[in-house]
């Protein structure tokens, strides 16, 4: 058993959050002793949507804003890989943001770590779907007019099962919120801070390290109106940690066929066992 | 012997089920059966017909003509007593038959008998039945097999007091019943089942639909995944991600949603994942008509997709055709790792037809995927390879191995790269499948004459309409022969090209305004059509259309 993930050079910027977030990625699935034919990171596009390419693992490195539609294929083909999906705000809540809606109302297993710096990094700094209100960018030249998405508080509203917010600047935490979401059995959103240092200049990294701090030990993350209240609070303070979580059956599990046999991708092929198909047309 | 039954009426008065009931019976009295559905784009109301049309000939196309309307409604007598047949008889309440030659019957008296609204046009099939003097006993079969237990009860009574009401016309001769009844949307997804396609996606749209609710009621028995996903641009995508996690995936819609696949039509293409996508086609642009048949995408499926990618595209011709090409799909999309677009149309998709049962023995599955032991080192999913195929392996399946798909132009592992050696090396090795595909794909059917002086050209749905006027009038020595694509792209030319030597006349048939397949002919070989039989008003082409404008606009000048 080999559990050492690999990593390549990337092509981010000195000093840009993606790289802590690979540190915790890799951190945490050597942690779970997960080997990386096991796993499955699956990305959309942008500049954390290139994860899987810095980091030996199974990777599928698919279209912008679609990073949830072939995670859900590949677990449904195969239940026992793990399935991750790794991507950025612009990728998860504005492209894809339908396909964001409907995975919460499915419950798949997957994890889904996303890479939230308010702003379109590849692209050069345009505003994202998660960027404040009145926010100057390189297009929003008078600041931005159109309300930020709330993520964890969407997540909550269509009924996600566990919801969590880390920061790249924490890494001991992060890798603590990604087991946990790995180990969910069930959909599991975990919305990560990070700076973008070239294109964002409102919420560096001091800025978030001046602001988030750990949910108290006595926090309870089965209490949803508690959640509610955290999700939204997002100004002088932002918690991080996980802010709610509930046991749910999973969608694969309420197929009778999947959740009681092998995977998909195993069973064997015979033509003549569709045979009896026919019948209905005689 | 050519018998045609209209059944016409509101959307909601059950013509369906009347149409299913009545097709099983003859199909049992051993006859061919052809059934054709021309609904409208609502839930209740508006006009809606089907005609049922049996022989005891091979049938392919339903008629203009028909011997008997079964008339649910008054609309029904005004809008189809002209396409009566001399002799032929007009079934209907006494209630609404004022028009001249309708036979006028006490339905209303039998329904507050039975107490029961529904049973209806039940009482319509019995006076059929009789018509045709069929025993009562195939009649209470049919409706015992196609409604639940205290429906059945009532419509079995409809169908007796139905039987009672006229004196028997014809007598038909009961044969063995040896066939099979299927429309052109289940024997595709029948074909897919047996080729072992284990996950299906779509969302709802005309004429598609039935695929994806004919997959989902086989799912907990066959072990399949049918997903109804939020939108078709998830379908596509989620059936790549199926396909790359190793089983075998289809996803399917109608143009408007194929429209929305387009740009993960692009994406199999450089990614290299199998898959096999539906185009069941009715007319556009855009919302188009609905219920309504044509074949106006064969140049969009083509081309579809941004960037230089091969694919290939079959058109099914037949629902004998939808069973074994759509399993032999899949084993060219393993096989090449490319995308496989099926075209068929709403006609094809609804029309149910008698015809052979499915040799399922004939189908083989071919998955063309490495166990790794051919592996050495580290594995490259897009390795340069002679043919330009790289060996597949399934993620988590291979110890030690990842499988790193890409949509970005990529090196031999997967990894992004802008190097323009490596881009001129990528593309090429991906397009040189063309060129092997160029091996596999089929020749056009050929039917009439061998040799003929007027070639017809056509592909897909229009197949069983050509046939007829082809037979019809090569019985009037006419030197006359079509032939009908399946495989259309890449375009097979082999035959057309022998063909067309010696043909004094090309004439393309199309159910469409530009003429697609001419125009393709003229791209890849030298000729091109003299002339053109196009339509494009949303209906199918009868046999008897195609045999008369032949006639008049090609034969007789």
């Amino acid at each position: 058993m080999n559990c050492e993930y690999k990593l390549y050079e990337p092509s981010w910027c000195p000093g840009c959050g993606n790289y802590m977030i690979r540190t915790a990625l890799k951190m945490a699935l050597e942690e779970l002793k997960i080997e990386p034919h096991e796993v499955v990171l699956v990305s959309g596009i942008g500049q954390a949507a290139k994860m899987p390419h810095y980091i030996k693992v199974n990777g599928f490195n698919g279209l912008h804003g679609r990073a949830i539609p072939p995670a859900i294929g590949i677990k449904l083909a195969n239940k026992d890989l793990k399935v991750i999906v790794e991507s950025g705000d612009g990728d998860s809540y504005g492209e894809g943001g339908n396909h964001f809606i409907h995975a919460i109302r499915r419950n798949i297993d997957i994890a889904h770590f996303v890479h939230d710096n308010q702003i379109y990094g590849l692209t050069k700094g345009q505003g994202s779907p998660t960027t404040a209100m009145g926010q100057k960018t390189t297009l929003q030249f008078d600041g931005v007019k159109v309300e930020p998405i709330k993520p964890l508080a969407l997540a909550l509203t269509m009924g996600a099962g566990f919801v969590a917010r880390g920061f790249s600047g924490d890494i001991p935490h992060l890798v603590y919120l990604m087991k946990e979401a790995i180990k969910y059995k069930g959909y599991a959103l975990v919305d990560i801070l990070q700076p973008c240092v070239v294109w964002n200049k409102v919420n560096t990294f001091a800025w978030y390290k001046n602001r988030v701090y750990h949910l108290p030990d006595d926090y309870d993350y089965t209490n949803k109106e508690e959640a509610m209240k955290k999700a939204l609070e997002f100004d002088e303070r932002i918690p991080i940690g996980i802010l709610y979580r509930e046991e749910k059956e999973t969608y694969e599990d309420r197929f009778d066929f999947i959740k009681n046999g092998p995977p998909l991708v195993d069973r064997q092929l015979n033509p003549m066992d569709a045979e009896r198909l026919m019948e209905e047309f005689k | 012997m050519d018998f045609s039954i209209l059944i016409g009426g509101a959307a909601g008065q059950g013509l369906d089920t009347s149409a299913q009931i009545l097709e099983l019976i003859l199909k049992r009295c051993g006859y061919n059966v052809f059934t054709y559905r021309d609904y409208m784009s609502r839930v209740r109301g508006g006009h809606n017909f089907t005609q049922i049309r049996f022989s005891d000939k091979d049938i392919s196309s339903f008629t203009e003509k028909v011997d008997i309307v079964l008339a649910l409604n008054e609309e029904t007598i005004l809008l189809h007593k002209d396409r009566l047949k001399e002799g032929g008889t007009i079934i209907c309440d006494k209630e609404i038959a004022h028009e001249d030659g309708v036979l006028p019957l006490p339905f209303k008296k039998i329904l507050s008998k039975i107490k029961n609204q529904k049973v209806y046009n039940t009482i319509g099939l019995g006076v059929i039945l009789k018509y045709f003097n069929i025993p009562i006993d195939i009649g209470e079969e049919a409706v015992n097999k196609l409604f639940k237990e205290k429906a059945s009860y009532d419509n079995v009574l409809a169908l007796k007091e139905g039987y009672s009401l006229i004196d028997g016309k014809y007598n038909l001769k009961l044969k063995e019943d040896k066939k099979i009844i299927i429309n052109g949307n289940k024997a595709l997804a029948l074909g897919a089942i047996a080729a072992g396609c284990k996950f299906y996606c779509g969302y709802p749209m005309t004429p598609s639909t039935s695929i994806l609710s004919y997959f989902s009621s086989k799912s907990n028995e066959m072990g399949i995944m049918v997903d109804q996903v939020e939108d078709e641009v998830a379908a596509l995508n989620m059936a790549l991600g199926a396909s790359y996690a190793g089983v075998r995936a289809m996803t399917g819609s109608s143009g408007g949603g194929f429209a929305l696949m387009v740009e993960a039509l692009s994406f199999a293409g450089i990614v290299e994942i199998p898959v096999v996508i539906v185009d069941a086609q009715r007319p556009g642009p855009a919302t188009g008509l609905s219920t309504r048949t044509e074949q106006g995408d064969l140049r969009f499926v083509i081309h579809a997709g941004h960037g230089e990618f091969p694919r290939m595209v079959m058109a099914l011709r037949s629902p004998e055709d939808a069973f074994y090409q759509t399993a032999r799909a899949f084993n060219i999309a393993d096989k090449y790792q490319i995308p496989v677009i099926i075209l068929t149309d709403l006609y094809l998709a609804d029309y149910t037809n008698t015809i052979d049962p499915f040799d399922f023995s004939r189908i083989k599955i071919e998955r063309h995927i490495s166990d790794g032991k051919d592996i050495d080192g580290e594995y490259k999913r897009y390795e340069i390879t002679d043919s330009g195929i790289s060996p597949r392996l399934i993620p988590g399946k291979v110890d030690g191995q990842v499988v790193l798909a890409d949509s970005h132009e990529h090196d031999e592992y997967g990894h992004i790269t802008e190097d323009p050696d490596i881009r001129t090396e990528m593309a090429t090795k991906r397009m040189k499948k063309i060129d092997l595909l160029k091996d596999e794909i089929q020749e056009p059917w050929l039917i009439g004459e061998e040799k003929p002086e007027i070639l017809i050209v056509c592909w897909g749905s229009t197949y069983g309409a050509v046939k007829e006027a082809v037979s019809k009038l090569i019985e009037e020595d006419y030197s006359i022969g079509a032939l009908v694509f399946g495989d259309i792209w890449p375009l097979p030319t082999r035959r057309l090209m022998e063909l067309a030597k010696t043909a004094e006349r090309i004439v393309d048939i199309e159910q469409n305004l530009t003429g697609q397949l001419d125009s393709l002919i003229r791209e890849e070989t030298p000729y091109k059509s003299d002339y053109k039989i196009l339509k494009f008003d949303g209906r199918p082409f009868s046999g008897e259309e195609i045999y008369r404008r032949l006639k008049k606009e090609v034969l007789k000048r």
